[in-house]
Parts: C-alpha cells; sequence; structure tokens
C-alpha cells in the first residue's frame, strides 16, 4: 500500500490527474467556492468532469475533504462528487419514477409544480429536461457539483432561475462547484475564480 | 419402422435447393447460408451417426466424456460466433461455454443418476441424445440472452451511465437490461412448452413415434425432456449475464464498452 499524503485541505483536490492520454491536470476547488471552466470544443472539458465523477478510466488522485475517492465506493462517491452532463438521461415514463421521493424541495424554485413528477417524459422539451435534471441531482446533496454547461438550452429567464438556485444551493450546503460555461458573462457572474483548460494543463485566469 | 432411401433424401435436398433459387432470384442474400447451413446439416448428422453407432457398440465413459467435451466446444463456439458484439478475449468464447458446461452437464448428469437411472448412467444412448437437447437448447438461451444484453447496453449507453453518475451500482444500473435479455433468453423454451402439442409436435417425440414407440411413452420422454431444457435454460442463461454483467463494468462500476469487439452482422 502506497501511504496517502495527508494534506488537511478540505473541499475537491484533483492531483495529477490523467485520462483519455490528457493531463495531467489538477485543481482545488474549496468548500463553497464556485470556479469557472472554460476551453475550446474538443479540449476535453466533459472527459475531465467524467474522469473526476468516476466514469471513466484515469491516473492520478482525487480527494474530497483530504479523502482519496478509491477509499469510497465508486456510487457513494459520485453521489457526493455528482455529475450533471450536458444531456440528461431518461429512463422511465414519468419524471417522478426518476426521484427518490416526490417530495423535491428543487422543483418550485426552477419554475415546476408538483403535478411535474407526473409528467411524461417523452412530452418534456430539451429546457425542462436541464432544469429537472438539475433538480434530480441536487435530490442526492452532493458535496461537489460538477456542472457541463448546464443553461445551454434555457431562455434568459430559466438562466436567472438556475444560477440562482446553484447559488442557493452552494450557500446552505457549502458545496463545492465546477462549472463549465461559454458565456465570459455568466462566468463572470456565477465564477469565484476562473480556469482554461489548455492541452497543456489547466491555468487560472481573471475575468 | 419405414427406413429412408437416399432418393428419399434427395427430394428433400430439392426443396432446400429450389428455396435457395427462389431466394438468389430475389436477391434476399439467404442462398450462401442456406447452402452451407444445409451441407453443415448433412456432413454433421452423418458423422455423428457414426460416431454414435461406434460408441453404442463400446460402452467406454471416457469416449461418453470425449464426445461431450467436443459437443460443448462446438456449442460455445456457436454462442460465440452469434453475438454481434462480443467480449474481447477467452471471455467471448469462456463465458458461453463456461454457462454451458455449468448447466447442461450438471442436468444431464442427475437426470441420467436419478430419473432415468440407466446403467451404467453414462450410456451412451441417453446420456449422448439428452446432452444433445440441452446444450442445443441452453445454446440459443444463451446467444440470445447475450446479444441481447450486450447491444441493449450498447444502445443505452448513456441512460446506464447517467444512473451511475446518480450513484447507482453497476448492477441497478443495468438491472432492467438484464431483465430483458433473460426474458428473450427464456421466451424460445417459454413458448414451446406453451404450445406443445397443440400447435407443434416436438421433435423428439415425433421421431419416437415415428420409429414406432407407444405415443404415451414418447409424451412422457418428452415431458422429461422440455422440464430439463428450461431448467438448464434458466440456469445457464442466468449465469451467463451473470458472468456477462458484471464483465460489462469494472470493480469501480465504470461502463467498460471497450471490453466488447466492434458490431458484426
Amino acid at each position: 500500500m502506497v501511504e496517502l499524503e495527508r494534506s488537511g485541505i478540505s473541499g475537491l483536490n484533483v492531483i495529477n490527474l490523467r485520462t483519455h492520454e490528457r493531463g495531467p491536470y489538477s485543481l482545488r476547488i474549496a468548500p463553497g467556492e464556485c470556479v469557472s471552466l472554460r476551453g475550446d470544443s474538443g479540449s476535453g472539458k466533459s472527459l475531465l468532469l467524467r474522469a473526476i465523477a468516476g466514469l471513466d478510466p484515469h491516473d492520478g488522485q482525487i480527494l474530497l475533504d483530504d479523502m482519496p475517492s478509491t477509499q469510497l465506493t465508486a456510487p457513494q462517491w459520485r453521489k457526493q462528487v455528482a455529475l450533471l452532463p450536458a444531456e440528461s438521461q431518461w429512463w422511465q415514463d414519468e419524471v417522478g419514477a426518476h426521484f427518490s421521493t416526490v417530495k423535491c424541495p428543487w422543483l418550485e424554485p426552477l419554475g415546476f409544480r408538483m403535478e411535474t413528477m407526473h409528467w411524461q417524459v417523452s412530452r418534456l422539451s430539451s429546457g425542462e429536461k436541464q432544469r429537472l435534471a438539475l433538480a434530480r441531482v441536487l435530490m442526492n446533496t452532493p458535496r461537489v457539483l460538477l456542472l457541463d454547461e448546464p443553461t445551454a438550452s434555457l431562455d434568459a429567464d430559466n438562466v436567472t432561475a438556475v444560477e440562482r438556485l446553484i447559488e442557493k444551493y452552494r450557500c446552505e450546503t457549502d458545496a463545492a462547484i465546477l462549472w463549465v460555461s461559454h458565456d465570459t458573462q455568466q462566468a463572470a457572474r456565477i465564477g469565484n475564480r476562473h480556469l482554461q483548460l489548455t492541452t497543456e494543463g489547466i491555468r487560472e485566469y481573471t475575468a | 419402422m419405414i427406413t429412408l432411401s437416399a432418393v428419399d433424401l434427395a427430394l428433400a435436398a430439392g426443396l432446400v435447393l429450389a428455396m435457395a433459387a427462389l431466394s438468389w432470384r430475389m436477391q434476399l442474400g439467404l442462398s450462401g447460408q442456406l447452402l452451407i447451413a444445409g451441407t453443415r446439416t448433412v456432413v454433421q448428422l452423418l458423422l455423428i451417426g457414426l460416431v454414435l453407432k461406434t460408441l453404442f457398440a463400446n460402452v467406454d465413459l471416457l469416449w461418453v466424456a470425449g464426445i461431450s467435451l467436443i459437443m460443448l466446444l462446438a456449442a460455445g463456439r456457436e454462442v460465440m460466433a452469434r453475438q454481434q458484439r462480443r467480449f474481447i478475449g477467452g471471455w467471448g468464447f469462456g463465458m458461453g461455454t463456461g454457462a454451458m458446461f455449468v448447466s447442461s452437464f450438471a442436468i444431464t448428469v442427475l437426470a441420467l443418476t436419478t430419473m432415468v437411472a440407466t446403467d451404467p448412467w453414462y450410456d451412451p444412448q441417453y446420456a449422448i441424445p439428452l446432452l444433445g437437447m440441452l446444450l442445443g437448447n441452453t445454446m440459443s438461451g444463451i446467444s440470445l440472452a447475450l446479444d441481447r444484453l450486450t447491444t441493449t447496453a450498447w444502445q443505452q449507453r448513456a441512460i446506464i451511465e447517467q444512473r451511475l453518475m446518480l450513484g447507482a451500482t453497476r448492477l441497478e444500473a443495468i438491472a432492467e437490461i438484464r431483465r430483458e435479455a433473460m426474458r428473450s433468453g427464456m421466451m424460445p423454451i417459454i413458448n414451446a412448452m406453451a404450445v406443445a402439442g397443440l400447435v407443434s409436435l416436438p421433435g423428439m417425440m415425433t421421431g419416437q413415434i415415428l420409429a414406432g414407440s407407444p405415443p404415451l411413452e414418447a409424451v412422457k420422454y418428452q415431458i422429461l425432456i422440455m422440464f430439463l431444457i428450461s431448467a438448464g435454460t434458466g440456469f445457464g442463461v442466468t449465469t451467463a449475464l451473470w458472468l456477462a454483467s458484471k464483465r460489462l463494468f469494472d470493480d469501480r462500476h465504470r461502463l467498460r464498452l471497450d471490453k466488447l469487439t466492434g458490431p458484426r452482422y
């Protein structure tokens, strides 16, 4: 067994992560911090997020509050380090069947009602799917949120609603957030810090 | 019993040839496969006929075991060949073969020692046909089920991964697909049992009746065979799907479709 270095760093700590022959990437996000991430298309933003969530094989270490991801089972890790993909998937007929309980406190702030739980998935618009996927992932009360363009298919009002909700969640739960956005104005609005992904690695920039 | 002459078989072969010609005219692309399969039937059955003739004359456990092994390997190869996307490496062959070995051999030995109670228990006149029926049917069930599992997992990889992202275990993430695969593997034998005697007279029973057995004796054997087949297929499919659904993921509950080969049609 390799003795793991304990550094006393809380929040998300990614050290020399390599995935799909990219990297190494290192980054830290403190609890309660929201960090924006940008990069050209094809630079591997989604792959980085997938690796952090433990969906793709990778080298390097990922720690949450000093706990290496390997100390937890993969499902436990993913409940705490949650990835919201750009395109959400739904496999049951009704919306509510994808939620562990119908009492979801995140529906109303996103412009839905209790009846939404009985809606047919096949009739949802892409914007509705995107907002409901956010509500669904928040039901796990993750400590880290990896958001892959969470407002890409939303109109201006809903973008505001989503940004507000994530802000509220972050303040209430002290969650660490990594937010992929192409929109520089949005990045400046939501991020405490800003990262750029390049082929060489990750560098920080000031908005 | 009325014996068949070469002319009788040639007449039947003429029907297959006619069908192949029709398929060629209609450009169905089936004539080649049909002719090759037809030729294989003739050669393989003649060979096994000769083998059984020798085997019945010399009852020996080693010989029976040898023939059984060849049958098992052939069935395993067939399961592999029927997969659109199969597992890379030894797993592609080993998974189906292992599952068939566990289910078919165990059930055949059980039937021979308890229900049929032949003396010796490996009497080839009973052992080889019984094992053949079991292997043939578990082979169909397992190849259908495995093919369904892997192709559906491939098509629905986004859904499987979405469930993993939300914290599902690998077994939870593939549970529905596995259930569907189980159904498609078991449907042929369930359907066959449901219509047996009503729509179709099962092949084995027909054979016994043609050979002059009293119908009720033939029926009893057919019932036994059908029960053995449904149990054998059930256990075989369950084992194969268990192995395959574990193999589709790694120990960190990641969907690993890179363990499958590309599509073949």
